[in-house]
């Protein structure tokens, strides 16, 4: 016999109904800054990455492994207690009234995503058979304007599978910013789970906002590859 | 037009042009033929640096390979590529294939440079296909886009690398057909070919090599029908032979 009383109406009304929407608001204002930051920052890693400048490379790749290497939950912290430390006081001043927990955990995720994305789009490039850059150098294309209208775009297009993964990894992995008091989904299901003791009412809506969130992710990306990409035509 | 001065190269031990002398002038069509492996895909890759040259000079339309501060992207902006593999952009339709240089490089409007773009398509019969994608046409169709994407940037020299090489038979004589239209025309055309009947209409020279060397250089009749060095002979009697006897 159960001693738990169900009482799903606490979540879908009042005041922690409000506090649930206001979670899922930061959750999608951080995973959508965070996800596109990442997406370019990935490219330009990428491209780094395949420089003909030898330091440049090392720069990208040097990136790559720290980044990859090092727990996200340690890198949150960093951003958050580690600079926070160094920066100038009138920098840190201003942060305070602008919410710096949120641009930590944003700048966390995107710097970890980027590498993640980085790696991708460089298999997705190395895949473009050379001869594409061949006929975009000899059209005229410097390099750089090569790989922004010749190479990317394919790259980006085979690259897009994987690329859906890192989006959706960038999802969930938002909800660690609560551990910096960023008040996104999870954080304010632990919060009506501390007033309530609603645990799994409110943790079941949490549940099901990060699993529908990633289900819009992927429909979203994969109508973008179909209806402005046309992956298909070129078959 | 192109003017090579001793010019050498080598892939690490190999020596892949060894002391090239040629002068091609403004409005000529020379044919660069030989055996595979004789050098002659090299040597056009070198008239805009798909492949830089080790020693020797060679001035591309005034401007000097040799020289560092020269703005390659500018000399190829100047001379038109057309490859074996067509390579045209698959992402794009026909018409963005077309016009994506003009746009960026010339910095063209994009209306002007589709409408010049549509005249290309037209000469090279291929005006109804403006919004296909490249991988629904057939290989002498891409070809005929490659030659309209060539010409889009108004180059001063067409390059042809075996542009019929990896066409099917049934294919080949309407990518010809516009290549000796743009040679009526007065282009600057250098081609790597083996389509001899191509050479012997339009060609006002052929040049043959092997082992990266030039061997023999004459108006194509000469080099049709008295061929002085023994590999071009050679090399003439075994491209000839399956025609003949049947």
């Amino acid at each position: 016999m159960l001693n738990y009383t169900f009482d799903w109406s606490i979540i879908t009304s009042g005041q922690y109904f409000d506090w649930l929407l206001a979670g899922l608001i930061t959750t999608l204002k951080l995973s959508a800054i965070s996800i596109v930051l990442a997406f370019l920052l990935g490219l330009l890693i990428a491209v780094m990455r395949m420089a003909h400048s030898k330091p440049v490379r090392w720069f990208a790749l040097a990136y790559l492994e720290f980044f990859r290497n090092t727990p996200l939950l340690v890198q949150i912290f960093f951003w958050y207690f580690g600079s926070y430390k160094i920066l100038p006081v009138f920098i840190n001043d201003w942060l305070n009234k602008t919410g710096f927990e949120f641009a930590a955990a944003a700048i966390a995720l995107t710097i970890y995503t980027s590498a993640f994305i980085a790696e991708d789009i460089r298999s997705g490039v190395l895949s473009i058979p050379k001869e594409q850059m061949e006929a975009a150098r000899s059209a005229g294309f410097s390099y750089l304007r090569s790989m922004q209208y010749i190479i990317l775009p394919q790259a980006v297009r085979i690259t897009i599978p994987p690329l859906v993964n890192q989006f959706l990894n960038l999802a969930k992995n938002s909800s660690l910013a609560m551990t910096i008091g960023v008040m996104e989904m999870t954080y304010q299901a632990r919060q009506v789970e501390s007033y309530s003791f609603k645990g799994f009412e409110a943790f079941t809506a949490a549940t099901v906002v990060y699993l529908v969130l990633s289900i819009v992710i992927t429909a979203l990306v994969n109508l973008y590859n179909e209806k402005v990409l046309n992956v298909h035509k070129a078959a | 037009m192109i003017i090579f001065k001793g010019v050498h190269k080598w892939f690490k031990a190999l020596h892949v042009l060894n002391d090239i002398n040629l002068h091609v002038t403004p409005g000529e069509v020379l044919v660069v033929c030989g055996p595979s492996g004789s050098g002659k895909s090299t040597l056009i890759r070198t008239i805009n640096q798909l492949e830089p040259i080790n020693e020797g000079s060679l001035i591309v339309d005034g401007m000097d390979l040799s020289d560092k501060k020269t703005d390659i992207n500018k000399l190829r902006a100047e001379v038109g590529f057309v490859f074996q593999q067509f390579n045209l952009y698959p992402h794009l339709s026909v018409i963005n294939n077309i016009t994506l240089a003009p746009i960026k490089i010339r910095n063209t409007p994009k209306k002007e440079a589709e409408e010049q773009a549509m005249v290309l398509l037209t000469r090279v019969g291929l005006a109804e296909k403006r919004d296909a994608y490249p991988l629904q046409l057939s290989g002498g169709q891409q070809q005929r886009v490659a030659i309209a994407r060539g010409l889009a940037m108004k180059p001063r020299i067409m390059l042809f690398d075996e542009p019929t090489s990896a066409l099917d038979p049934e294919m080949i004589g309407e990518v010809l057909e516009v290549m000796k239209d743009l040679a009526r025309s007065g282009m600057t055309m250098v081609v790597v070919t083996h389509e001899m009947g191509f050479a012997r209409e339009v060609a006002h020279r052929v040049v043959f090599m092997d082992y990266g060397v030039i061997l023999e250089e004459a108006p194509p009749e000469d080099f049709f029908l008295r061929p002085r060095h023994e590999r071009a002979q050679q090399f003439l009697r075994q491209l000839l032979t399956p025609m003949q006897g049947h």
